[in-house]
């Protein structure tokens, strides 16, 4: 995947996030979910710029602020 | 009963409020305002005596205190001393606790991990097409009519069925189902023997079922609770019992008050009535914004070791009401949080709870709502209440109409 530099990396942080499943709901090709509902970011957290925006709904819906941006803010 | 009769207005809401008060009930949001800014942590005496937080950030807190916020008695209103005796004669034949809900860790954690699975976004997917017949012929059976009552002729009878059917129990004793939650978590609040009562009811049903799953074992959550095991041990059938307790009942009044709530909402707000119509694709976060603005469930806490938080001191012993619907108003978090905003984009609400007791029916819940809303959006035309003066509302540990008559025209496909 190219990425020019606008691009971010995000990351689900495995100790706060309880399965509330909204990044899932707004961005299923951003993140999984396993049996347990628990998320971790597709693609080693690698968002292409034209899904920042949606990245950046998924961060804000999460009620554990589980979800942050590691690179490129 | 509590020293102070229920009946006895408030004096101060931030020393003495009265979470029965009817205009509580009613519309709680005016006292949270008042009491966020004026003390947000308030406390009362009545009903057995508690906390009441009123702000995001305390309520954000306040589920990571553990287990010093303990979730071992999670009733709102706890049962009054003369009842005691017969509570724990109660406890001694059926066993007490519904883990997960009424454990902390870590013991908690197992638990949930094996209800986890039934509910994941991929579990609840399944069943949608069962949910969504169920819609289809609930509004078969009164669309000619022109009226029904959304609460008890819809919602009330959605919510039963779906988690009986997730169960693998019988979804025909859905009027039964709603019966016992009603006494035990409703009626039983003000009415403790109804609680006895009921609770009984839900574990001699739910002990008799182990029994037939143990004989005749299947894929479903009883059958998998059977052969669970924690630490090398199966559970026993009294905690089996208890899980299968929480289950039945955790997804019942809430859900149905939550769908109850929207279809009251839409019934007497036509513009979003007719935006939702006109913008179908605005569901999912119509959903949400239902959730945060209608949020029926408050959960209770007992405190066990000293903490201190935003200048209160709780102490052993205390109450804490965990008022996550009053933290969904709360201005500092969101946006205009008085107002319905069919299209809210950023909605970190917390209905459903958080940390480690999130709520584990959240998806089910969720997927139960958007196929409700759809289908009767889909079938049902333009509505309204038919009486506008008789809707009730239940209120304390969850709040929702119980009765909200609509008329309505025929859907325009
Ligand atoms: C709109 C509907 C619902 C709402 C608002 C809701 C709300 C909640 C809340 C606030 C909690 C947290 C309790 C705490 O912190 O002590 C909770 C826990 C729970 N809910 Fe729900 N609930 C709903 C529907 C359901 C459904 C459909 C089920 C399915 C069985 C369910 C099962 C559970 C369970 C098992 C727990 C305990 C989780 C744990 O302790 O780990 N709920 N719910
Ligand atoms: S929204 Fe947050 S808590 Fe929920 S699954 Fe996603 S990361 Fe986890």
């Amino acid at each position: 995947m190219k990425r020019g530099p606008r691009a971010v990396r995000i990351k689900v942080n495995p100790d706060l996030c309880e399965g509330h499943n909204r990044c899932f709901a707004l961005a299923p090709d951003l993140f999984e979910v396993d049996d347990y509902g628990l998320s971790r970011a597709r693609h080693d957290g690698a968002i292409p710029p034209e899904r920042e925006e949606q990245a950046r709904l998924a961060i804000d819906n999460c009620p554990e602020f589980a979800i942050s941006v590691i690179e490129g803010d | 009963m509590t020293d102070v009769p229920e009946t006895c207005p408030v004096s101060d809401w931030a020393t003495d409020y009265d979470i029965f008060d009817p205009d509580y009930v009613h519309d709680p949001a005016p006292i949270w305002d008042e009491l966020r800014m004026r003390c947000p942590i308030a406390h009362t005496t009545r009903w057995g005596g508690s906390w009441l937080p009123t702000r995001y950030d305390d309520l954000q807190a306040m589920v990571r205190m553990v287990p010093a916020l303990s979730s071992r008695s999670t009733a709102v209103v706890p049962p009054p001393p003369a009842l005691r005796e017969q509570l724990v004669a109660e406890a001694k034949k059926y066993g007490a606790e519904t883990p997960p809900i009424s454990a902390d860790p870590p013991e908690h954690k197992p638990f949930r991990r094996m209800i986890l699975p039934f509910f994941s976004p991929r579990a609840v997917e399944a069943q949608i097409p069962y949910t969504r017949a169920l819609c289809h012929s609930l509004i078969d059976g009164f669309i000619a009519k022109g009226e029904a009552d959304a609460a008890v002729d819809y919602a009330q009878q959605i919510t039963p069925r779906v988690i009986a059917y997730v169960l693998g129990i019988d979804p025909g004793r859905a009027d039964e189902f709603v019966e016992w939650v009603r006494g035990l978590l409703e009626l039983g609040q003000t009415q403790p023997a109804m609680r006895i009562k009921y609770r009984g009811v839900i574990r001699d049903f739910f002990k008799d079922m182990v029994a037939e799953r143990r004989a005749n074992p299947g894929d479903d959550p009883i059958s998998t609770l059977i052969e669970a095991e924690v630490e090398g041990k199966k559970l026993d059938d009294y905690k089996i019992v208890g899980v299968c307790f929480l289950l039945l009942v955790a997804g019942i009044d809430t859900t149905w008050s939550s769908i109850s709530s929207s279809l009251l909402h839409f019934a007497t707000h036509p513009e979003d009535q007719a935006r939702l119509r006109a913008e179908p694709e605005l569901l999912p976060t119509a959903v949400e914004e239902m959730l945060r603005f209608y949020a029926p469930v408050t959960m209770a806490r007992k405190v066990t070791e000293p903490v201190e938080i935003s200048g209160v001191a709780l102490q052993p012993g205390d109450k804490v009401l965990m008022n996550f619907p009053a933290a969904n108003r709360d201005p500092a978090v969101f946006d205009r949080p008085d107002k319905v905003v069919l299209d809210r984009q950023r909605n970190r609400h917390i209905a459903f709870g958080l940390g480690i007791h999130r709520c584990a029916g959240s998806n089910l819940a969720r997927m139960e709502m958007q196929v409700a809303l759809h289908t009767w959006f889909d079938r049902i035309g333009t509505f309204e209440l038919t009486h506008p003066d008789s809707i009730t509302w239940a209120g304390g540990q969850v709040r929702g109409p119980r009765s909200v008559p609509v008329r309505f025209g025929a859907a325009v496909c």
